[in-house]
């Protein structure tokens, strides 16, 4: 296998798959950075992840057409309004719903998993009803086309480049948010001990929704990102819903340097595999991998405390 | 290393220390329980006394240190291996099973069906019956079997888990707390309880109320800050200065 | 939870059974003619793994959302007995290579893999439909439970696995039939399982299995391991200190759970006529969890009704509504885990069965305590 390239060719390839393995990285890191908000600080599975995601995408979609249709002059800067529009949309949904169904399940976690996947089957029925059952495709401004090529024999997609960017300004953005700011420092609070909190004067309701809204935010956002990765249809989010989740318990929830480094090496070990291997049987691998570590050590790679 | 075999003790704890996030919360403790005998620990709070019985039991996973229960290693063994080698617990908090009834309480905790075969294939028959109503007689539950334990007195809860540590015949009873928040009658009654069942066990009990520890007690230790303060009879620990000082009040 | 009669079936509970009794042997067969007869012989097979999650969730506390791993385990193996028969050289004689399926055949193999050798053989089917589903739940079951993995990171590593499987299933086509499945079955043992008399015959064969399911079953719930079960949905750590090992209890009931919906997924092989990945994965895993909490997660005839209804809600609606039955199915888990945790077994225990039993005049006796059937 390896003897058919040449030590140079086979570098690049390295690098350049090493370069897809980050922009599934990042498009990983996204997502799961706000499940692990929402599941870290929470404890709440959100089964219906992948459709805030996915509401993010369609909003992006939106913005696009309209942008297209009325200001095709301001086109190429349409992306970061549809940005911050996705994640508006998706954390005021996120706040209704935690409003009107979490909340009543906090000590149920079991029953909030099932409770979420209900409702990612409505937001399924509901984004094909609205947008039609087949895939909509978003259009990319032309500064996002195209490659950097980096050596004679190294590429890089620029949306890649963006994606990535994107990622590593979010994660700032959420790790400042959880340990400078006050939002942060309250749910850290209501994480460790909810009644001194409330006793304490937090608002413990207004915190969750804030938190639950942020999360779902986060998760619009991944979702504009995904346009550029993927085809956006009322599916789609189911299709990596599962790795997101392995992601953030691979990385130890709770921790979001752990979810990090988890995302990182998930992504990198399956597009490194699927070079050699065809797609699904790296995909397999990936997932019997991170399955079979966690069988091993539950409490995921990447946790650095373990209380008894 | 000591020899962890020595007949003369029936529990022997060695440098038991364990250390949550850098605090010791019981820093390299050692004492020696013969058999027969009723120790009760008293400390301040804090002290780390319900710690201490973490650790035995295997609540808690000890950081270093030994605990040789009758020659077995219990740091390496598991709650119900602990518990089947004859060590019983009650913890501080009423931990009964609140939505069974007496008679179920004292059933689940009948050392028989303790397999998943065994259970599975269990038979209510007379021998347990009669074991059940002899514990429920000891426990001042007779008249109570069939009544759900939710709706027990927090005195009649704290009777019943006793009742289901003697079910086992352990030879160590840990005790928790026993007469806490108990009337002054439920006290007396309790300490008869005690005094009944210590003659055929070794028994560790934390306790506060001095008059209920004098009434018990073969020996004491004084915990303070995870270490032993202080050990011997009631009368030494009550005239030592430094348990004084720490403790009991001028 | 009053303390009900130990007897492995009080009178209300042989009531419930001769229920439901009559209304599988009788009613249906009666009513229905062999085209639905055989799709509510389909239901019925989803509901052994219904009630296998009353056992495991309701009772136990471990939430499974990976049963159509055990389930298609089990109709695979039954699929590729049935298979085999199917492919004699006679009936493949216009294959490359005869005496193998043809979706080997169409993948360019030229001979049986080694691993489908042996299910040529009936009993050795039999005998694989339930050992290798519990194999690899006790496998599961010891990873997880020793290491005390339970609850929300339990069910997320069984959607996985389910995820896992269905992807190589359907990746390996030469060896699996794919994303298609294992199609075109025809005999057993020379009887042909596609006429009406066989699909009728093959129902009640069902309904004497899932009703010998429902004993274990109820052996199980009343027996002190039930009892256990519940002490450690409830205070597993308490339970240790009683002197139990809890790993153990869960496996086995995670095992019970695997073998009984391996039962139902090769009796849906039998009477459906093919096996394929979409009853492996996450999406019908998660569909067969909401049959058991719509009956009721405590109850395991309620698990059978809801079963039933729910799949019979499914098909009306998918012929007429099709756009309503998702949001209906999705609306479905929400009320149920928001409104009837304990679904329509406390409904019925609740609100039906006290006014049915002050009509038949039995008011002098008191109402029976409001706990779902056990």
């Amino acid at each position: 296998m390896f003897s058919e390239y040449t030590a140079s060719e086979l570098g690049a390839i390295f690098a350049m798959q090493g370069f897809a393995g980050l922009i599934l990285f990042s498009v990983f890191v996204l997502m799961a950075l706000g499940l692990a908000i929402i599941f870290g600080q929470m404890g709440v599975i959100n089964m219906a992840h992948g459709e805030f995601m996915i509401l993010g995408a369609y909003v992006t979609y939106l913005v696009s057409n309209l942008f297209g249709d009325h200001m095709p002059v301001l086109f190429s800067g349409y992306f970061f309004v549809a940005m911050i529009l996705a994640f508006m949309a998706a954390g005021a949904l996120g706040m209704f719903v935690e409003w009107a169904m979490i909340r009543h399940l906090y000590k149920r976690p079991l029953d909030t998993l099932l409770a979420t996947w209900g409702l990612s089957l409505i937001l399924q029925q509901i984004y094909r009803s609205v947008f039609g059952a087949r895939e909509v495709g978003v259009t990319i401004p032309d500064w996002m086309m195209g490659s950097l090529p980096l050596t004679d024999m190294i590429e890089v997609p620029i949306n890649g480049i963006f994606v990535m960017i994107l990622a590593v300004s979010i994660s700032a953005g959420v790790y400042v948010m959880m340990y400078r700011s006050r939002w942060g420092q309250q749910v850290r609070a209501i994480n460790n001990n909810r009644q001194m909190a409330d006793a304490v004067g937090i608002n413990t309701a207004l915190t969750d929704r804030m938190t639950f809204g942020i999360g779902c935010g986060v998760a619009g956002v991944a979702g504009s990102a995904f346009t550029m990765i993927g085809s956006t249809g009322p599916t789609a989010g189911q299709q990596y819903i599962v790795d997101t989740f392995l992601v953030v318990v691979f990385g130890g929830a709770g921790s979001l340097l752990g979810t990090i480094a988890s995302a990182f090496s998930i992504s990198q070990a399956q597009s490194i595999m699927e070079f050699f291997l065809s797609g699904s049987m790296a995909k397999v691998l990936t997932l019997l991998t991170v399955v079979g570590i966690l069988m091993l050590r539950p409490q995921g790679l990447f946790s650095l405390k373990l209380r008894k | 290393m000591l020899d962890m075999t020595n007949p003369k003790y029936v529990l022997m704890v060695e440098g038991l220390t364990v250390s949550f996030d850098g605090f010791k919360a019981v820093n390299d403790l050692s004492f020696y329980v013969e058999p027969n005998e009723c120790r009760v620990i008293i400390g301040p709070n804090g002290a780390g006394k319900t710690t201490v019985l973490d650790l035995i039991c295997g609540r808690t996973k000890a950081t270093s240190g030994n605990v040789a229960f009758k020659g077995a290693d219990l740091l390496k063994m598991r709650e119900d291996q602990i518990v089947h080698a004859g060590v019983g617990r009650k913890f501080q908090t009423s931990s009964v099973y609140e939505d069974l009834s007496v008679f179920a309480n004292l059933e689940l905790s009948f050392p028989k069906g303790h397999g998943v075969f065994g259970a599975l294939f269990f038979q209510r028959d007379d021998e347990v019956k009669a074991r059940i109503e002899e514990i429920a007689e000891m426990i001042f539950l007779a008249e109570h079997l069939t009544q759900k334990a939710a709706f027990l007195s927090h005195g009649q809860k704290q009777w019943l888990e006793i009742g289901m540590l003697l079910i086992q015949d352990p030879e160590l009873l840990m005790l928790d707390e026993p007469v806490a928040g108990m009337s002054v009658a439920e006290r007396k009654k309790t300490a008869e309880l005690l005094n009944r069942i210590i003659a055929d066990r070794s028994v560790i009990v934390i306790e506060h109320d001095m008059g209920f520890v004098a009434d018990i007690a073969t020996r004491v230790t004084v915990l303070h800050q995870g270490k032993v303060l202080s050990e011997g009879s009631m009368e030494h620990v009550q005239n030592d200065p430094r348990v004084v000082e720490v403790y009991l009040g001028h | 939870m009053k303390t009900h009669s130990h007897a492995f079936l009080s009178p209300r509970d042989m009531i419930g059974f001769a229920l439901l009794a009559a209304v599988i042997f009788v009613v249906f067969p009666m009513l229905l003619e062999p085209f639905r007869l055989n799709l509510f012989g389909k239901y019925l097979t989803y509901a052994f793994v219904a009630v296998g999650l009353v056992l495991c969730w309701g009772v136990g506390g471990i939430l499974s959302l990976g049963q159509g791993v055990f389930f298609g385990l089990g109709g695979y193996c039954m699929a590729m007995f049935l298979k085999l028969e199917a492919s004699s050289p006679e009936n493949t004689a216009i294959q490359s290579t005869p005496g193998i399926p043809d979706f080997m055949d169409w993948n360019q193999l030229s001979a049986l893999p080694w691993w489908w050798e042996p299910f040529s053989s009936f009993a050795f089917t039999i005998f694989a439909v339930i050992a290798v589903p519990v194999a690899f739940s006790y496998i599961i079951g010891m990873a997880m439970f020793r290491r005390r993995v339970g609850g929300v990171y339990f069910a997320i590593i069984t959607q996985a696995i389910a995820a896992i499987l269905t992807i190589l299933i359907i990746g390996q086509q030469g060896f699996t039939g794919g994303v298609n499945g294992i199609t075109d079955l025809r005999t057993l043992h020379g009887w042909d399982i596609r006429t009406d008399e066989a699909k009728t015959a093959l129902y009640f064969v069902n309904g004497v299995l899932l009703f010998a399911v429902l004993l274990v079953a109820q052996f199980v719930r009343k027996s002190k391991l039930g009892r256990l079960l519940i002490a450690m949905r409830d205070q597993e750590d308490r339970v240790r200190f009683s002197g139990y090992d809890v790993a153990n209890f869960k496996i086995f009931v995670f095992c019970l759970g695997a073998a009984f919906a391996a039962i139902g997924g090769a009796m849906f092989t039998l009477q459906v006529g093919f096996m394929s990945p979409s009853f492996v994965g996450i999406v019908p895993s998660i569909e067969m969890v909401i049959f058991a909490a719509v009956g009721g997660r405590l109850s395991i005839l309620g698990a059978v009704w809801g079963t039933l209804l729910v799949n019979w809600a499914k098909t009306s609606f998918s012929e007429s509504f099709p756009e309503l039955w998702l949001l209906g199915l999705g609306a479905l888990f929400i009320a149920v885990v928001m409104a009837f945790p304990n679904g329509l077994a406390a409904v019925w225990a609740e609100q039906i069965e006290p006014r049915l039993l002050k009509l038949t005049r039995r008011g002098t006796k008191p109402l029976p305590n409001a706990t779902p059937a056990e």
